[in-house]
């Protein structure tokens, strides 16, 4: 059976979603998604030309409120889960190397 | 005492006829006997309760007024956040995660002085039928050790049915809370989408989840609506009164639905199980007894309601699921050479294969060049299948159906085969791509004493009436009163 999703595809939809999977995750997981996609295409049996999307099912849209601040988390509140931090700063590994020249 | 309803303890609480140190006293001595086989719990509470349980009593004893829960101990499902003790998802990525504040609903059942004895296990994020797929630890059914306590809110309900709480949380996106109350032997309620404020529940799929209660009985499950129905200005999608104001579930309870006429299609209970079957049609003949009417008709697009729905709650949960980046909180991987790592193996080390799956499917169908193929498709079915039940709903008060279409599974039965595990999904995901409240009420016992479900919807915002319906029927029958 020829998959949907192929080994190469695959991979490029899991650096889309940010894992970095195994090969035999890959493997594995290009035959999963090819078969759910298959059984997707049932969907495809039904002429929707005429029908509205419905994203929810609420009658309400945009909801607002007053623009006004209202008590929040502290700062030590909003780092106490941080895996990394320096003071209430989220610590995180340098983003540019050093010779991009920024 | 463990037999006693949520409405019965509260009672008896709030007269001062019994303690509710004592009610917390035998749920912990219940779960120290079972835990360890049920395995219902992420993480329990004895102190905690136990103080909380101390100060209801001391404010019955001094004579102050209680809340609608006071001194019943309860359970919530592991999803929902708690400023004390950890808030997991029965994820690895948030299994030292301390939420520094409390979900709408646990603000709620602190205000009817309820008391948390614990977080229950559950599929990780949610996803899945069987609560297999949690990345913390095993639970099983309180019947049958070796089946499934269905999922995803698994624990909550195997909590509830082996006397572990009074009543619990669990939340549905596709079947979450139905499934396992079938499963379980229990009644399960998932309302409107709209009804249960969702601020402080970890999100999966934001427009098709929502909060609702397990209960022993009807009266529980109401009891618990009451308490935790109505509008939250941080949940920009719960609904307020000018909308659909809030029902009391309790007050009629016990007053049957005059000239009630019920739909059923007949070729979901034709797909059932034998033994689901022969219990579903002995719960209409019930009805019928009752002086109902039966009315046979045809909801067309709910064959394409698991497809519908594998695309639009993944491309929900993709997108949901980016906020686990290894930065701001969660797991981060130990050693990485960049950003790029810090984002792709924090979260490849720390999801399950299910998770991942989804993600992953959900990120196909939203990416360029497959978005109108898919998505928009599905979000065009959801409109049909909202469709089916306004026109059912046109015909008769309420629709009729298996919850599933067997009892429980055996543990390992439908792990190999994802595609197997959400075709088993079909009777309960059309209700939350059409936002309308759907019960799960026991209806019999299969050949191996395995709990099977009836169950009932109604249109939007009538969850009154939609307990009134499951009511009429336990008032006759009393599956509930068994115990595993």
């Amino acid at each position: 059976m020829s998959n949907k999703i192929d080994e190469a595809q695959a991979r490029q939809v899991a650096k889309l979603s940010r894992l970095d999977l195994t090969d035999d995750e890959i493997k594995r997981f290009s035959g999963d998604l090819s078969s759910i996609l298959e059984y997707i295409e049932k969907l495809d049996e039904l002429n929707t030309d005429s029908v509205e999307p419905l994203a929810h099912c609420l009658p309400v849209h945009n909801v607002f409120r007053a623009d006004v601040p209202k008590e929040s988390l502290t700062a030590e509140q909003a780092v106490a889960n941080a895996p990394e931090r320096y003071d209430n700063y989220f610590k995180v590994p340098k983003v540019l190397d050093d010779n991009s020249g920024a | 005492m463990l037999e006693l309803s949520c409405r019965q303890l509260r009672d008896d609480i709030a007269a001062g006829r019994v303690k509710s140190v004592d009610a917390v006293e035998a749920v912990f001595a219940q779960i120290e006997k079972h835990e360890q086989t049920i395995g219902a719990f992420v993480s329990t509470f004895k102190d905690i309760a136990l103080e909380k349980a101390r100060s209801v009593d001391a404010k019955i004893a001094a004579g102050e007024k209680v809340g609608l829960l006071a001194g019943v101990p309860v359970a919530i499902k592991d999803n929902m956040c708690t400023s004390f003790g950890a808030t997991t998802c029965a994820s690895k990525i948030l299994e030292n995660f301390h939420a520094p504040y409390d979900a709408g609903v646990v603000e709620k059942l602190n205000a009817a002085d309820a008391v948390i004895v614990g977080k229950c296990n559950m599929d990780e994020f949610a996803m899945g039928s069987s609560t297999e797929n949690s990345g913390l630890k095993q639970t099983v059914n309180p019947w049958d050790n070796s089946k499934v306590p269905g999922g995803s809110s698994g624990g909550s309900a195997a909590a509830v049915a082996g006397r572990m709480c009074f009543a619990s949380l669990g939340s549905d996106t596709g079947g979450s809370i139905r499934q396992p109350a079938s499963f379980c032997g229990v009644v399960g309620l998932k309302p409107t989408y709209g009804r249960v404020s969702r601020y402080g529940l970890v999100a999966y799929g934001s427009s098709l989840d929502q909060i609702g209660p397990f209960g022993r009985d009807v009266g529980d499950a109401a009891l618990m609506m009451n308490v935790i129905a109505g509008h939250d200005e941080r949940d920009s999608t719960s609904v307020g009164a000018d909308i659909a104001p809030v029902a009391d579930c309790l007050v009629d309870l016990d007053k049957p639905v005059e000239g009630l006429k019920i739909a059923v299609v007949p070729q979901f209970n034709a797909g059932a199980s034998d033994e689901v079957q022969a219990a579903i049609t002995a719960a209409l003949e019930a009805y019928k007894g009752m002086g109902a009417e039966i009315v046979e008709i045809e909801m067309p697009h709910i064959d394409y309601a698991i497809a519908a729905y594998y695309v639009i709650a993944t491309a929900e949960a993709s997108s949901n699921l980016a906020r686990y980046d290894g930065v701001h909180y969660g797991h981060r991987t130990a050693d990485p050479k960049d950003y790029f790592e810090v984002y792709s193996k924090s979260r490849a080390e720390a999801f399950g294969d299910e998770v991942k799956r989804r993600i992953m499917l959900g990120t196909y169908v939203l990416s360029s060049g497959y978005y109108d193929a898919y998505y928009l498709k599905a979000l065009k079915v959801r409109n049909l299948i909202r469709g089916d039940f306004t026109a059912a709903f046109e015909k008769a008060d309420c629709i009729m159906m298996p919850v599933s279409p067997t009892t429980a599974f055996g543990i390992g039965e439908k792990t190999d085969d994802p595609m197997q595990m959400y075709l088993a999904d079909i009777y309960t995901i059309a209700a939350n791509l059409a936002g309308v409240p759907g019960v799960s009420v026991p209806c019999g016992f299969d050949s191996g004493n395995m709990p099977i479900g009836l169950q009932i919807f109604t249109p939007a915002f009538t969850e009154d009436k939609l307990l009134r319906i499951a009511r009429m029927y336990e008032k006759e029958h009393q599956w509930h009163t068994k115990v595993p």
